[in-house]
């Protein structure tokens, strides 16, 4: 029973950390039709920026409490300027490219960030813990969680619950869903698609930022962050479906209750097991759990 | 006619202010290779060690920074007795620094590319284990002298032979036996033990290592979980809830760098370290870089007699003050061993040489390094195992208490442990000895 108390907790907390950052992989994908690697870069971005912002924070002596905001704007500045860097500066200039010119191109600017990374913080970790141990653990038959990892469930379900309501209920989102379902017809009947690009390629960016943002005080902060991250994002979106954002949810749902279970019940297939889920999916829907299959347009 | 050949090409030079500008510069161009070949004869030297990545802060940039400062001090021959001869054999090193990131079949190309295309005299490199399997072949192939200075898996001699290739740190079966050793004696109530190592080489064979070494301490011993996360993975969360699922009565973890530093902080706020013993039995490099954040009573190896389990000597003394001086830190472990394969390549060249007045061969230093023994700031070193290629020494374990009133990790109720009390007899596999019950072990 604790066990499976155990899976049930970790996997689901395991499972927010992943869902903030596909969300806004999958978001790109489905609105620009962009496989956007350099996500990782503006994951490890917003990782990094937060432990500068947080260490220079506590050394200022301010309200403790406070951080958890400083860590929302970290994502929100991160966000913003290197999105709108990347997607006027970069990506603008290849619209209208086959998909893997661009894939190439967000995989150079992934490189880059890396390096700029380098060059600004240098090659050794850095840690800033402050606001993991801030809010202290709490039982759970038993088992002591941290509350900032329970703090991240929170965070995904109104990441989530967000990102739903500004598609579904909100005029500027329902425009965004038309360029999803068709850009040609959208831009025929007048949206601006280049400025719903724009839009979407920055809020998917705070998205990334945001969950570096908020895993930095958990880790340690280190060069190759945004690389190991960039992978599992990619089979959660697999495993949804490009371009869904359910289907990130349930993708980042099955990939970290699998592990979890995988960690407790066979710990020897760990490394196997989100992959394994991820090849059982595509062989029997090759287009993920949540996306339609559509006519191809001749 | 004394110069035909500049006289002979005279006649394409135009005008006669250039013609002497030419001659004037082939006489100083003669000038300078004439002084050149008077110069003392250099020892051109491959460094490998993680420049970049998880490993790079932690472990990789001490190691570089302690082989600038090795290179300097033994090139100026600042170093303390029996050290203090300028250069190696009376050469002067050269090095050529590579970045051990990005996998083996990098290394193994960043590695023939030292040998092939720069020309090094030898190699001295790798932190990581899986590195060290895949490059321990390559050595071999291309004859070159290749030391290795800190990865730790013992089958690098213990499943093949090797002529070209030496390790002058000892493996880490020492690091799991002396802790296994500490934990007998400081924790005799221990029923149960759980594992939390990466899945390579390094954590695979630590575990084993360990996990026999308890089972033949303490027969009975029950093993709770063992976890093998992947390398880098950065959050531990379930197998925190793994471990204490199980409550183990000790928890193995051979965790080192970012990974390392990622677990203490995860396991701390989950209150991981209050109900157990932890044993970090590589965590030494993150002392300084936690300080207060590993909670007291934490159990920590340094891979040997380094850093502050090193003994008060001429030559730790000098080392750990020109490191804090040059580099405002004091050094860890990584910074020891590289300083140890500096001075063991020193050594051996020079009983090599001594008598010649010549940089020795490759071959003859190869001769003079087997079985050799040399001192070092960590105490001495060993060539004793491995047909004389695998080193061994003393070895430390203590209780780490963090000193708050002068902001200083300290350890507390350090044990020693001989050299051959947790290292196997020459011939013998680590894993049949722990198994044997360290047969031939002496301990006091």
């Amino acid at each position: 029973m604790l066990t499976l108390v155990a899976i049930l907790v970790d996997g689901v907390i395991y499972s927010s950390w992943l869902f903030i950052v596909s969300a806004g992989l999958t978001l790109i994908f489905g609105v620009m039709k962009i496989l956007n690697i350099a996500h990782g870069g503006l994951y490890a971005l917003g990782a990094y920026t937060a432990v500068s912002a947080i260490g220079s924070y506590f050394a200022g002596g301010y309200p403790p409490l406070a951080s958890y905001a400083l860590l929302l704007l970290v994502a929100v500045v991160v966000g913003l300027v290197f999105g709108l860097l990347i997607e006027r500066g970069v990506l603008r200039l290849m619209y209208g490219r086959d998909e893997i010119v661009i894939v190439l191109v967000t995989y150079g600017v992934f490189l880059i960030i890396e390096d700029a990374i380098k060059v600004i913080w240098g090659a050794s970790p850095y840690y800033a813990s402050q606001p993991y141990g801030l809010l202290g653990r709490v039982q759970i038959s038993g088992l002591a969680f941290s509350v900032y990892d329970l703090g991240l469930i929170a965070l995904a379900s109104v990441t989530g619950a967000l990102l739903w309501w500004g598609l579904n209920r909100t005029r500027n989102g329902k425009l965004l869903l038309a360029v999803i379902h068709d850009r040609e017809i959208s831009a025929a009947m007048g949206v601006d698609v280049r400025r719903v690009f724009t839009v979407t390629f920055v809020i998917g960016a705070m998205l990334g930022a945001l969950g570096g943002a908020f895993t930095a005080p958990t880790t340690s902060v280190v060069p190759s962050i945004g690389v190991e991250l960039i992978v599992l994002a990619f089979a959660v979106v697999v495993i949804g479906g490009l371009g869904s954002i359910e289907g990130a949810a349930i993708g980042a749902l099955v990939v970290g209750i699998s592990r979890a279970s995988s960690v407790h019940l066979l710990p020897e297939a760990e490394l196997f097991v989100i992959y394994g889920v991820m090849s059982l999916v595509l062989a029997f829907r090759p287009q993920g759990l949540f996306r339609r299959v559509v006519a191809r347009k001749i | 006619m004394t110069m035909p050949n500049v006289i002979s090409a005279s006649f394409l030079l135009p005008k006669r202010p250039v013609r002497a500008l030419v001659a004037a510069t082939l006489a100083l161009l003669s000038a300078a290779l004439g002084s050149q070949a008077q110069e003392a004869p250099k020892l051109k030297i491959g460094i490998v060690t993680f420049l970049s990545g998880g490993a790079a802060g932690p472990f990789g940039i001490p190691a570089r920074n302690a082989a600038e400062l090795m290179v300097e001090a033994i090139n100026n021959g600042t170093v303390p007795a029996p050290y203090n001869s300028k250069g190696i054999a009376g050469a002067l090193i050269q090095t050529v620094v590579i970045d051990e990131a990005g996998g083996t079949t990098k290394q193994v190309t960043e590695y023939r590319n030292l040998v092939q295309r720069e020309n090094v005299d030898l190699v001295i490199g790798y932190i990581s284990s899986g590195d060290c399997l895949a490059v321990a072949p390559v050595t071999e192939e291309l004859k070159k002298l290749t030391i290795f200075f800190d990865c730790g898996t013992p089958r690098i001699f213990e499943d093949a032979s090797y002529t070209y290739l030496f390790r002058t740190g000892p493996h880490g079966t020492m690091d799991n036996v002396a802790a296994a050793r500490y934990l007998a004696e400081t924790a005799p109530q221990a029923k149960s033990i759980a594992g939390l190592n990466q899945n390579y080489a390094w954590g695979q064979d630590s575990w084993a290592d360990f996990r026999l070494s308890m089972q033949a301490l303490k027969p009975g011993i029950s093993i709770v979980t063992e976890q093998f996360p992947k390398l880098g993975a950065g959050q531990y969360g379930a197998e925190i809830s793994a471990l204490l699922v199980g409550k183990p009565d000790i928890l193995h973890t051979s965790f080192w760098g970012a990974d390392l530093e990622g677990f203490v902080l995860q396991a701390r706020a989950r209150g991981v370290f209050d109900a157990r013993k932890v044993l970090l039995s590589a965590g030494e490099p993150a002392i300084f870089r936690l300080g207060a954040q590993i909670p007291d009573g934490t159990i920590i190896g340094a891979r040997g007699t380094h850093g502050l389990f090193a003994k008060p000597s001429a030559l730790n003394d000098w080392f750990r003050k020109a490191y804090y001086d040059r580099f405002a830190t004091p050094p860890i472990y990584a910074s020891y061993k590289m300083a140890i394969a500096f001075l063991g390549v020193k050594a051996a060249y020079e009983k090599a040489a001594a008598g010649t007045g010549k940089v020795p061969t490759q071959e003859a230093v190869i001769k003079a390094f087997e079985f050799l023994e040399f001192e070092t700031p960590s105490g001495k070193i060993r060539m004793a195992l491995g047909k004389g290629h695998q080193a061994i020494g003393d070895n430390a374990i203590g209780t780490y208490k963090f000193d708050k009133a002068a902001g200083q990790p300290t350890f507390v109720d350090v044990k020693y442990y001989a050299a051959e009390c947790v290292n196997p007899p020459e011939g013998v596999k680590s894993e049949a000895w722990i198994k044997s019950g360290f047969k031939g072990a002496k301990c006091n």
